[in-house]
């Protein structure tokens, strides 16, 4: 299946692939899997205290359409509030990366990553 | 032809529940295939042809699914008005995923490593949690916990991707 150049770029080039300390206060992480695919995604961010994220990594195994996702939410979630990140549709991810029918899965995982994540680092913060 | 309208457990004239006899599952698949086997249907007609060879692909995808655990768990769980959710349920217990990411990444580092043994260890490790989900699959159907039935099933569903994954890279390195 060809993939994208979009997707071959966040593939051969990945942005932001580590691991932030999970138990920083200020470090949301969402662990998410998709059985179908035996794909497995790590997301995690860094907001400072005025509730703006600074900082976005990931861990992903699976394909290159999964990895391409989360690279590319990576990159949108820098500079956003935890509301503004939990707006990220998959459909924006698919769109941006024109991703097949096939795969619109993989920006389902990317999404679900952020709300986990963002549910993570509000279970930390008291309101 | 009624058998088309027969689920695979009727089709194969099994018990439909989780554990199989996997011997008379054989037995039963192949006795049906050679009832419906083409040459016995040289001089029949053409609609009765057309069904006899309907059955037969249906036996063999009966047989595929039932032989299998977690397909045949699968698809107990579909009779019962439950779907597995494979696609769009991503929400596996932390520690589950944790594990799938320590499993990737050791299948990483013994594929650089060309360590074919580590491979073998992670397999065996992979193949007790297999066993353990199936013992579990037993239980939660006789419970009727068809939603943690769900859950094993896309355990298993990771599980079966992983150990593919491993064999593929095992074979890989054996021929390089």
């Amino acid at each position: 299946m060809a993939y994208s150049d979009k997707v071959l770029d966040h593939y051969e080039n990945p942005r932001n692939v580590g691991t932030l300390d999970k138990n920083d206060p200020h470090v949301g992480t969402g662990m998410v899997g998709a059985p179908a695919c035996g794909d497995v995604m790590k997301l995690q961010i860094k907001v400072n205290d005025s509730g703006i994220i600074e900082d976005a990594k990931f861990k992903t195994y699976g394909c290159g359409s999964a990895i391409a996702s989360s690279s590319l939410v990576t990159e949108w979630l820098k500079g956003k509030t935890l509301d503004q990140a939990a707006e990220i549709k998959n459909s924006a991810i698919a769109e941006e990366l024109a991703l097949p029918p096939v795969k619109i899965h993989c920006s389902v995982l990317a999404e679900d990553a952020i709300k986990a994540a963002v549910a993570d680092l509000k279970s930390k913060q008291p309101a | 032809m009624e058998l088309l309208q027969r689920n695979y457990f009727e089709l194969l004239a099994l018990p439909a529940q989780f554990e199989v006899d996997l011997t008379l599952l054989d037995q039963h698949y192949r006795s049906l295939q050679s009832e419906v086997h083409p040459d016995r249907f040289v001089t029949a007609s053409a609609n009765e042809r057309m069904q006899s060879m309907q059955v037969a692909t249906q036996a063999n995808e009966a047989y595929q699914t039932l032989k299998n655990t977690t397909a045949r768990a699968r698809y107990l769980l579909q009779l019962n008005g439950i779907e597995t959710l494979e696609e769009s349920n991503t929400a596996m217990p932390g520690d589950f995923l944790m594990l799938q990411m320590e499993w990737r990444e050791a299948i990483d580092d013994a594929n650089s490593a060309k360590d074919i043994s580590a491979l073998d260890q992670l397999l065996v490790e992979i193949r007790q949690m297999a066993q353990q989900l199936s013992q579990g699959l037993s239980v939660q159907f006789a419970q009727k916990s068809y939603q943690e039935a769900s859950e094993s099933v896309r355990k298993l569903s990771f599980i079966d991707k992983i150990s593919a994954d491993i064999h593929r890279v095992i074979e890989q390195l054996e021929n390089a």
